[in-house]
């Protein structure tokens, strides 16, 4: 494994440019989080596609839905914190009980701000989010599933919920490798136990895997970056061949994967 | 007849339809419903740009219940627009209906899914938003209430919509002063509210909520190159039209019983003999 110089928010905003520049009805919306966000360039390159909000992140994701509503592709981005916090009864009625074309982009997720303290940090979105129906949620595990999944959402007509960290996480995949909706990627094979890890501690379960296998344990890994719709098939394969399931996440255990 | 008396026969026939249907399904938000009869006759009659056989039509003008509680006053007007069948009306509130408590966008001509207060404008901000990057002319319009403006959401809305000069925007407030506890005034102050939007940058106009012909005028005087966003506070009376019901609390979300059901639909009926002399 190598480690990258780019973290997956500046994959998603490049991304997310490039896809822009092919569709005009890809807007992205930011609440004073344009630099957290990595989304200067988006802001200078397609001011008509781009929505500042200021700090106001209530007023974020309801600027979002109604853009969805008049058929917009939106994508409101800032700290997973205050997302899946202050703007999350927006969330839950204008982004999906409505079913709008809206998704919510929480970078900096878990506790990635680490020093910055409890409230910067997110163990509770994939907990609330996953309630909401028809809330779709996606934990990317490096840059390439990044840049996979953000072309796919600038294709999709679904709500949303994306958590990526902050800074800059190791390569796991390669360019060619698949990243399909719903379906979780299996790494490692395993008879021993199995680790289903999400978001950034995929590479975490990778490592123990490794350290694992000297002790002579055999440790299954799969990379669920889907969190919702859930791969059920392949937690049922888990369990039946190695009797032992280990989540890994950074979330609070209530809730979450 | 002249279009507002045809217009206030229409705010009359909507006001007995949605005591009924309130009393029917055992449930519903009297008062405030009552309230903005007036308001919702004149845009769907004489205001806005709708097509009820095409209510997906991308340069309609949008209308937004911010205040989706009131929501048996909407159904009683989308089906005297022909939104919706006048039969449903009767199956509101009930197992399977298509008409809820709040209001859901399944329901023809309903623009949000609403329940949750001072989420309105903020839709409002991102439709008016998207008809000024894509050059449509449509306009966009939102009713909320007063107490509404409890929500700290809505001053968000309201300074997005002035930094965004989005003049094809336009707040209608309710002013009924009468929210689920009290007064307003009493409940949580809410002071001027002209006074508020103007000091935001709005354009502000002031008009009687409950007089067909003064909303029509308020409205159509307003100019959508200002660059500006338009609030319009509407003094109301909450239970509009029925004596009994008029300015009491207690009738937020009351149920009238089948006396005072049929004494309502008897004053609401001599209302129009008196005023049109009708027998």
């Amino acid at each position: 494994m190598k480690v990258n110089g780019i973290p997956c928010r500046k994959v998603f905003a490049d991304v997310i440019l490039e896809e822009a520049y092919r569709n005009k009805d890809i807007f992205v919306i930011t609440s004073d989080s344009r630099g957290s966000a990595k989304l200067e360039e988006f802001a200078e390159k397609l001011p008509e596609q781009f929505v500042e909000v200021g700090i106001a992140e209530q007023n974020a994701v309801g600027v979002g839905a109604g853009l969805a509503l008049c058929n917009k592709n939106v994508f409101v981005c800032g700290p997973a914190c205050f997302y899946s916090s202050r703007g999350l009864d927006q969330i839950r009625v204008d982004v999906a009980y409505t079913g709008t074309n809206v998704k919510i982009i929480g970078i900096s997720g878990g506790v990635s701000y680490g020093a910055l303290g409890t409230s910067h940090h997110s163990l509770h979105d994939i907990a609330v989010m996953r309630t909401f129906p028809g809330m779709k949620i996606y934990l990317p595990a490096d840059r390439y599933q990044t840049e996979k999944l953000t072309r796919y959402l600038a294709k999709a007509t679904e709500s949303a919920y994306v958590r990526m960290g902050r800074d800059i996480v190791p390569d796991i995949y390669s360019a060619d490798s698949p990243f399909i909706p719903g379906k979780a990627n299996l790494l490692a094979e395993g008879n021993d136990i199995a680790l289903i890890a999400t978001g950034e501690t995929v590479f975490h379960a990778l490592e123990a895997h490794h350290l694992l296998r000297e002790k002579g344990i055999n440790a299954m890994v799969i990379d669920m970056h889907t969190l919702k719709p859930l791969d059920t098939d392949i937690i049922m394969r888990a369990a039946s061949e190695t009797g032992h399931i280990i989540t890994v996440e950074e979330h609070s255990i209530y809730g979450g994967l | 007849m002249s279009q507002i008396q045809s217009l206030e026969r229409y705010a009359v026939e909507v006001r007995k339809n949605l005591l009924k249907i309130i009393f029917a399904a055992s449930s519903g938000h009297t008062g405030g419903s009552l309230s903005c009869v007036d308001i919702l006759v004149a845009l769907y009659f004489g205001v806005m740009k709708i097509d009820p056989d095409n209510p997906g039509k991308p340069d309609r003008d949008r209308f937004i219940m911010s205040k989706g509680h009131s929501v048996e006053a909407l159904y009683a007007v989308l089906a005297k627009r022909g939104f919706i069948k006048e039969e449903i009306l009767g199956t509101y509130g009930k197992y399977n209906s298509p008409l809820a408590g709040h209001l859901e966008i399944k329901i023809p001509g309903v623009e949000l899914n609403s329940g949750s207060l001072g989420h309105g404008l903020s839709v409002g901000v991102g439709m008016a938003l998207a008809a000024k990057r894509s050059n449509m002319d449509y306009k966009v319009v939102v009713l909320m209430g007063d107490g509404e403006h409890g929500e700290g959401s809505i001053s968000e809305a309201i300074t997005a919509a002035s930094h965004y000069k989005l003049d094809n925007l336009i707040v209608i407030v309710d002013r009924n002063r009468l929210q689920i506890s009290g007064n307003t005034e009493d409940v949580m102050a809410l002071g001027n509210l002209a006074e508020r939007y103007k000091a935001y940058g709005w354009n502000t106009l002031e008009c009687d909520g409950n007089n067909i012909s003064d909303i029509i005028e308020t409205l159509s005087s307003i100019k959508n190159n200002s660059g500006k966003p338009t609030s319009v506070i509407a003094y109301t009376i909450k239970g509009k039209g029925v004596s009994f019901i008029e300015n009491r609390t207690s009738w937020h979300h009351r149920v009238p019983t089948i006396e005072e059901l049929n004494a309502a639909i008897c004053e609401l009926d001599n209302l129009l003999k008196l005023k049109y002399h009708e027998s």
